[in-house]
């Protein structure tokens, strides 16, 4: 069963210049205890993705589309009622573990506060759990170091609380927007670990948003691959790294540096730069960039369709050459 | 052989801080480069790559002389740095320019791309006419991937891999024989950091760049680099050519290093042999006795306790410190 569906979502801002087209009608489902990773480069709408499925947006952005959360629209949805649910059967670990916690708060007063809103719980209660949430997420000394304040903790270990924190009230969908990026590749690799073990142990749903495709490899079932606002391809973790479907896919694995490579010729990169989002071309929106373009990628644009068994792309071509 | 153009020894670099005393607070010392010492041949790029806090970008600071160094000798072109005059010194940063990491911020919004490239030039050539700048603005312009139209546009108005560009652009214009490059890719998207470490490569082949290249993404490093430098709490924990550094890393901390970078591969990713490193860097001012990785160290004993082991140096130049390498 489906705990989201989600429909058509898009976004738009409006700025001086016009309007910016973040999010084209982009969907997807995520079952229980899946792992779905959207990747992209900077600006291609996947954080805008998620931010706008929980009302999130800045106060010039505008939501349209559906959201299904466990059979509830989302959008449109009154504050009041947002917050019922966000924090307590969806939560989010954002990117920058630095900026996320409050610091004239401690540590213990920003977790207790989830379980004391969302629960009821009396303090005592709730500081005996928030400590054994940290315990779980592998901080040393918890029932000490819940005492203490955000500056008092390295970036890997408020991430480590970011985490913990979200897990409180044991949601039912956890989305993680880029919550590796700011640490170095030893504290990823704990945090990747950890959130593998705490799915387990949780049977949450995930949804993964990274640039990193080494940690998509490691971590999703399956994977949203966007490109300037829109998704361009959709694919099961395995297929998606055997044979990429859709170019920019190719591309952007190809383009990776890779440790098990030997060879200390040039890297391949991808020619250009992403298109600017206030003026996205009529046609395919990585046509400008593409090795197989074709005149119909500059007029006509692809929609996302099947190829195969769990498997869309967004591209004319049927095959990749 | 070639003679070295860059000759680092015993290079310390030490903070000293307000102590935690209220009344009389006393000093701290932080040693955030603290005895490193390598050379550099023309035309060679040194990778030097460690977590954030390892002392990486002071050690590079440290040479261009943008902090003082506490001790330690710094030789470019067989000319002692350390013990320059600022005017002295001036001349001496033409040979060796950097490029920063965040691209945006290290270049002045309030000029334009045209200015901001020719400004290293015209402090150096005051004399130089505008039409003999302009035509070598615009030819370093089109050699470094920027279309030599852009030329009165102002910072904000390029992408992150485009003020890279230019970025390297003002880095190179005075022909500089040492390039350090200060993580220059990391705020990059995959498929612009691609287009950038090109771009470095075929520019040193170009110019005959030796280059220092920081970085905490060994896989990049791997690729661009001739000999990798490990550091680890301001101090080298390896240092050896780039095959022999990936094929058989000796010290516990590299390998860990090598082994928490996710693959690009479901596979193999999920079936490898997870070691990842428990804790994080101890903090530099208060650092362990002994070995400052014993406290991560999968393999730590008594003897790391006691002493801090010594760079000792295996055969093919491969240069280790640990009591137990691999």
């Amino acid at each position: 069963m489906s705990i989201l569906e989600v429909n058509d979502l898009s976004v738009k801002f409006s700025v001086r210049d016009g309007e910016v087209a973040a999010v084209n009608k982009v969907s997807f489902e995520l079952e229980k205890g899946e792992i779905l990773g959207v990747v992209g480069e900077s600006g291609s709408g996947k954080s805008q993705l998620v931010l706008s499925m929980l009302g999130l947006l800045a106060s010039n952005g505008e939501t349209s589309g559906s959201v299904k959360f466990d059979g509830q629209e989302l959008i449109g949805m009154k504050p009041s009622a947002l917050n019922q649910i966000r924090g307590d059967r969806v939560s989010m670990i954002f990117q920058d573990p630095m900026t996320c916690l409050n610091g004239y708060l401690s540590i213990a007063k920003q977790m207790t506060e989830v379980l004391t809103l969302h629960k009821g719980m009396d303090y005592k209660t709730a500081l005996a759990r928030s400590t054994e949430m940290l315990d779980a997420v592998k901080i040393p000394d918890a029932k000490n170091r819940i005492m203490r304040y955000p500056h008092e903790f390295s970036g890997g270990m408020r991430q480590r609380v970011m985490i913990a924190m979200s897990l409180l009230c044991k949601p039912d969908l956890l989305i993680a927007d880029e919550p590796t990026t700011a640490l170095d590749v030893t504290v990823q690799a704990q945090i990747i670990e950890l959130l593998n073990d705490l799915k387990d142990d949780f049977g949450m749903s995930i949804i993964m948003i990274t640039h990193d495709l080494g940690v998509i490899a490691g971590i999703s079932d399956n994977v949203l691959v966007m490109y300037a606002s829109r998704a361009v391809e959709y694919a099961p973790v395995h297929g998606l790294f055997e044979s990429p479907n859709h170019p920019y896919t190719k591309a952007l694995l190809r383009s990776i540096p890779r440790l098990d490579n030997t060879a200390h010729e040039d890297l391949y990169a991808i020619p250009g730069n992403p298109p600017n989002l206030l003026h996205l071309p009529e046609g395919c929106a990585f046509a400008e960039r593409c090795d197989h373009q074709k005149e119909k990628c500059l007029e006509d644009r692809p929609l996302l369709r099947s190829v195969s068994e769990g498997r869309q792309k967004a591209c004319h071509l049927d095959e990749l050459p | 052989m070639t003679a070295s153009l860059l000759e680092v020894d015993q290079q310390r670099v030490h903070f000293t801080l307000p102590g935690d005393g209220l009344i009389w607070p006393g000093k701290k010392t932080l040693k955030a480069v603290d005895g490193i010492s390598f050379t550099l041949k023309p035309g060679e790029t040194l990778g030097v790559v460690g977590e954030s806090g390892c002392g990486k970008s002071t050690l590079a600071r440290g040479i261009l002389g943008l902090v003082p160094v506490t001790s330690g000798s710094i030789k470019l072109n067989g000319v002692e740095l350390t013990e320059l005059s600022r005017r002295d010194m001036r001349e001496q940063r033409r040979t060796m320019q950097v490029v920063f990491q965040d691209p945006l911020a290290s270049l002045n919004p309030r000029m334009t791309v045209g200015e901001i490239i020719a400004e290293p030039l015209k402090v150096y050539n005051p004399e130089m006419s505008s039409k003999d700048l302009k035509q070598q603005v615009v030819s370093m312009m089109d050699r470094v991937g920027l279309l030599p139209n852009l030329i009165n546009r102002y910072p904000h108005e390029f992408s992150g891999g485009q003020c890279q560009r230019i970025g390297i652009a003002r880095a190179l214009i005075l022909k500089p024989k040492l390039l350090i490059c200060d993580e220059p890719v990391s705020a990059l998207d995959v498929s612009i950091q691609a287009q950038i470490i090109n771009l470095l490569m075929e520019l040193q082949q170009e110019f005959g760049l030796a280059m220092v290249f920081i970085a905490h993404d060994l896989s990049v490093v791997k690729h661009i680099s001739h000999r990798v430098m490990v550091m680890y709490l301001g101090k080298v924990v390896e240092m050896a050519t780039r095959e022999e550094l990936y094929k058989n890393p000796k010290h516990p901390y590299t390998r860990a290093l090598i082994d928490s970078i996710p693959l690009p591969d479901p596979e193999l990713e999920r079936n490898k042999k997870i070691n990842t490193l428990d804790g994080d860097l101890p903090s530099p001012l208060a650092p362990p006795s002994g070995c400052a990785f014993r406290t991560r160290c999968p393999k730590a004993h008594d003897r790391c306790k006691e002493a801090a082991p010594d760079l000792e140096v295996f055969e093919n130049n491969h240069s280790v410190a640990c009591w137990d390498p691999n």
